[in-house]
């Protein structure tokens, strides 16, 4: 098997040095059995054949010996110089080969997105990973290969240089691994908190859900439809059905998504069955467990999956807000024994407001 | 609403329906709304407990609620001292029952707490050994009651008496016999409420420390952590799925299938392999057929063991299911396991401190619990099935000598006219004249049936007068489920909206068709996958549970029997809507959500 490449259903922990933070992550919650777009990874070895067996290392030292770092201008052109050096070379046989190989694997054609995979675990996360790049709705097996270069290229932004300057970072020692993911055909998509996002209440879980693909959820521009499940019941114990006028669907011709409006027929109507509104519960219920505290999850429903096994994680963070608030003082002491039926039964819980 | 206008009506502005009147004769004094007392009655808060007693009372069904709520006060007011609570007093307007329950003065709880500790805390701390000693008192009296025979008296006393000296006549065992059988009740009933309230009282406090771990647990988590699953109450329909596994596996199925309790059973016994059937038949009827179809607080209550065509008919049910290759028997260690993980999970989003609290609470409420469900089985159903069962026999026994017309008319008695009926029947007897319970009685029963049936007309008000700013009595909350929020949704029933709210009182929610059951009678009319809207439901009606989807009643509260069974059973369960059983129509599509409480009519 190439080491160039590994599907992401291979991906074990000892291999995260060589997939980067993304691929990992999609790693481990395939492990978990958590269902997520397929997709392979580039691995590091990939790009460090890139680099080693064009010539590429030498040109990009070369470049980076004459750089002024604090002159912006000199940044600028050696970030554009490095960029076209990358894209001057073809990738190496083998490597492009496996890319191919894993590409046709998951079908004919199939629109993907390539995204860059830094390893960078040891940096502050999101200002350094956010600079690569990600390239939606790629299909064809010669533009996935195009864009695996262009995001080994986005390393090479004078942003990203000058932040691994001033961390003094080595400028080649930071490796890139790249994911190529199945394009999500969404459904329904939108967001589960593993808390009330409003009150912290780590029994439920809340959903937002619309039609199509999540961005717009996320982003605000339609209002979702709103669940709140209790987590250890399973159960759904308050909906609010909004009006959803507009859904982000994939024009695949285009090679894009386009916005249009919902049918007035299912403006309305609950976007989720209850049972997937349990589903995407499940899943969130599972990758808090698994991550050990509570979760923002973004998911969606496949319409290229078969009903009842295409709910797809696409992405799983730790909840920030509630989590970093410090926790709350208990109350002193718990009445126990007679004490506390004596107080259960003078201050009855019905009774209070 | 103003300040001066009561939220409930008064009693006293409550008139019977036509044809009632005089309904006020047919009770006891003591069980009225005393004209004199009008000031003082109307300053009270009354709720009606249709819950327990749906129907206007017969004369002498008035003794299921003396008993019971009379012993009920016993506990809280005289025995353990329960700090707040004293007991409930009780009214019967118009045929229905009022409650009030009656706090203690706020300046007299302190000094009741130590004696409630060391009362309620030797319970607690003994509950194995005092309840096996429960549950040998319990027996013993339900086997003292079984060998009672009422027998018509001879034309002359036994010679052999005459003989022996006894110097008796068989007026006195018969007299006698029905004294014990009310006494033997009486005692029943206290016992009934020996453990009750304790268990309560420690279910209240694992539900109270819960509530204010997560403010917003539903109540029913709470009960699923607790609830025993292998309740003595669910050994009838447990034993039911038994025989018909039974049934299947020796080939006697077919024999089953068809005819009269008779002609079945007939067949099955000229079956190969009917004999070792049959014996697992006969075993399960004692004690577990003494299964009421009702609430066992009825004189009419219908108990499996002397109408075999109803566990029969279940049977029947059972038979085709496991036929059909179904799995009947509940997952016993998937229920167990469920149980576990949520108290688990509640758990460990706890603090250390809190955990341990939690361990000790749930470990209190576990094992007091199984009481809160087994002792209705014991009582309710055993011990009553056999005093109705004896009640019936001496109703008909005095029908047969002619003082009423129709088997039941005792009934329409209350318990001490009986005594005075006996002693007529003794009496003329005795002398050598005539009864003349035959000449009076008949008529008399017949004005009372129709008060009665006229009072049936008229549905009880939900509520009398105002209620308090906040209900803080314990056990009203717990046994009825009664809040200052459920007290608001009686008032708001607003009955052109298709939506009902009540207790949200047994998880997950669904859509389908609705059957309106008034009566144990007609739960055969239940078609697989309906949902089943009633006024209340009783425990007995669990072989109907594989049949349905849901449960909505007009009554009760999260510990109410419909919301034990349907936890029991999985099935979603909104309880106390008030008025469901009246605004839904059987064949009318609804939706059930026993995670909010909400019942919507959708077509």
């Amino acid at each position: 098997m190439s080491a160039f490449t590994l599907p992401f259903d291979k991906i074990g922990t000892k291999d995260h040095a060589r997939v980067g933070g993304k691929c990992a992550s999609l790693g481990e919650m395939t492990q978990a059995g958590v269902v997520v777009p397929t997709g392979f990874a580039v691995t590091t070895d990939a790009y460090l054949a890139m680099l080693d067996g064009t010539g590429l290392r030498k040109e990009i030292e070369a470049q980076l010996a004459s750089t002024k770092f604090d002159d912006v201008l000199s940044l600028e052109r050696s970030a554009q110089a490095i960029q076209i050096r990358f894209r001057s070379h073809k990738l190496p046989a083998a490597v492009e080969a496996a890319i191919r190989d894993d590409y046709a694997a998951m079908g004919d054609d199939l629109p993907v997105a390539v995204r860059s995979s830094a390893t960078a675990e040891d940096l502050p996360d999101a200002s350094f990973a956010g600079q690569q790049d990600t390239y939606l709705w790629v299909v064809g097996a010669d533009t996935v290969i195009e864009h695996v270069r262009d995001c080994w290229a986005s390393l090479f932004t004078a942003r990203a240089m000058k932040y691994r300057h001033d961390h003094d970072l080595g400028q080649i020692d930071v490796l890139m691994s790249v994911a190529v993911q199945k394009m999500v055909n969404a459904q329904t998509a939108g967001v589960a908190m593993t808390l009330d996002p409003l009150t912290g209440d780590r029994t439920r879980i809340v959903i937002d859900a619309s039609y199509g693909l999540g961005e717009l959820v996320v982003s605000g521009i339609v209002t979702p439809d709103n669940f709140t499940v209790e987590k250890i019941l399973m159960e759904v114990i308050d909906r609010k059905i909004s009006q959803k006028h507009v859904e982000l669907v994939p024009d695949v011709a285009a090679k894009t998504t386009v916005e249009r409006e919902v049918t007035a027929d299912r403006r309305n109507e609950q976007c989720l069955t209850d049972a997937q509104v349990i589903a995407v519960a499940q899943l969130a219920k599972a990758l808090e467990r698994q991550n050990k505290c509570p979760q923002d999850v973004e998911w969606a429903f496949d319409a290229d999956m078969p009903e009842g096994e295409n709910l797809v994680a696409l992405q799983s963070r730790p909840e920030t807000v509630w989590s970093q608030k410090p926790a709350e003082p208990t109350k002193t002491s718990f009445s126990t024994g007679m004490m506390g039926m004596v107080g259960a039964l003078n201050n009855p819980v019905g009774s209070k407001k | 609403m103003d300040a001066t206008t009561p939220m409930f009506p008064s009693a006293y502005d409550l008139k019977a329906p036509a044809g009632a009147e005089g309904w006020e004769d047919l009770y006891p004094y003591y069980l009225k709304f005393q004209p004199a007392l009008r000031e003082t009655e109307d300053q009270k808060f009354w709720f009606c407990d249709s819950q327990h007693w749906p129907n206007p009372f017969k004369p002498f069904d008035t003794m299921t609620v003396e008993f019971a709520v009379k012993c009920l006060g016993q506990y809280n007011t005289r025995h353990y001292l329960v700090p707040p609570a004293n007991g409930v007093d009780y009214r019967i307007h118009n045929g229905y029952v009022y409650m009030s329950p009656i706090g203690v003065a706020p300046e007299n709880i302190e000094a009741r707490i130590p004696q409630f500790m060391e009362r309620a805390g030797h319970y607690f701390q003994n509950w194995p050994t005092l309840l096996e000693n429960w549950h040998k008192k319990v027996k013993a009296n339900i086997d003292e009651m079984e060998a009672i025979e009422f027998e018509k008296l001879p034309d002359v006393v036994p010679l052999e008496w005459v003989k022996d000296g006894v110097g008796l006549d068989n007026t006195t065992a018969l007299t006698e016999n029905y004294d014990r059988m009310i006494q033997l009740i009486y005692r029943t009933w206290q016992y009934h409420f020996e453990f009750l309230n304790l268990g309560y009282a420690a279910y209240l406090d694992f539900f109270g420390f819960m509530k204010e771990q997560f403010p917003t647990i539903p109540d029913q988590a709470i009960a699923k952590m607790v609830q025993g699953h292998d309740s003595d109450l669910f050994r009838p329909d447990d034993e039911l799925k038994k025989l018909a596994r039974l049934a299947v596996e020796l080939d006697v199925a077919d024999a089953l299938k068809d005819g009269s309790v008779q002609d079945a059973l007939a067949a099955v016994n000229a079956s190969d392999n009917g004999a070792k059937w049959i014996a697992a038949w006969e075993a399960a009827k004692d004690p577990w057929f003494n299964y009421t179809t009702g609430n066992g607080f009825y004189s009419t209550d219908k108990y499996w063991n002397e109408n075999l065509d109803i566990p029969l008919g279940y049977l029947r049910d059972y038979i085709v299911r496991v036929q059909a290759g179904e799995t009947i028997e509940r997952p016993m260690a998937a229920l167990h396991a469920e149980r576990d993980r949520i108290a688990s999970e509640y758990q460990e989003m706890m603090s250390p401190e809190a955990a341990e609290a939690f361990q000790g609470k749930l470990g209190l409420a576990r094992t007091v619990y199984p009481y809160v469900e087994d002792h209705n089985f014991y009582i309710e159903h055993w011990s009553m099935g056999v005093f109705w069962k004896k009640m019936r026999a001496l109703s008909k026994l005095l029908h047969e000598e002619g003082f009423w017309p129709t088997e039941d008319g005792m009934f329409y008695l209350d318990r001490n006219e009986v005594r005075d009926v006996i002693f007529d029947y003794g009496n003329a007897w005795a002398t050598g004249g005539d009864w003349a319970g035959p000449n009076y009685w008949p008529a008399e029963i017949e004005r009372r049936k129709g008060i009665i049936d006229a009072l049936a007309t008229q549905a009880p008000q939900p509520a009398l007068n105002n209620p308090p700013e906040v209900i803080t009595e314990p056990f009203t909350i717990m046994l009825w489920g009664i809040t200052s929020d459920s007290i608001k949704n009686w008032i708001g029933g607003d009955d052109d909206s298709d939506d009902m709210v009540g207790m949200a009182a047994s998880p997950g929610a669904v859509e389908g068709i609705a059957r309106v059951i008034r009566s144990p009678d007609k739960l055969n009319e239940i078609q697989q996958g309906e949902i089943l809207v009633a006024p209340v439901t009783a425990p007995s009606w669990a072989p109907v549970f594989g049949k349905i989807q849901a449960t909505v009643t007009d009554i009760g509260g999260m510990m109410s029997h419909a919301a034990i069974v349907c936890r029991e059973y999985g099935l979603p369960a909104v309880t106390g809507t008030g008025s469901a059983s009246t605004r839904i129509k059987t064949g009318d599509r609804i939706r059930v959500d026993g995670n909010t409480g909400k019942v919507t009519i959708l077509s």
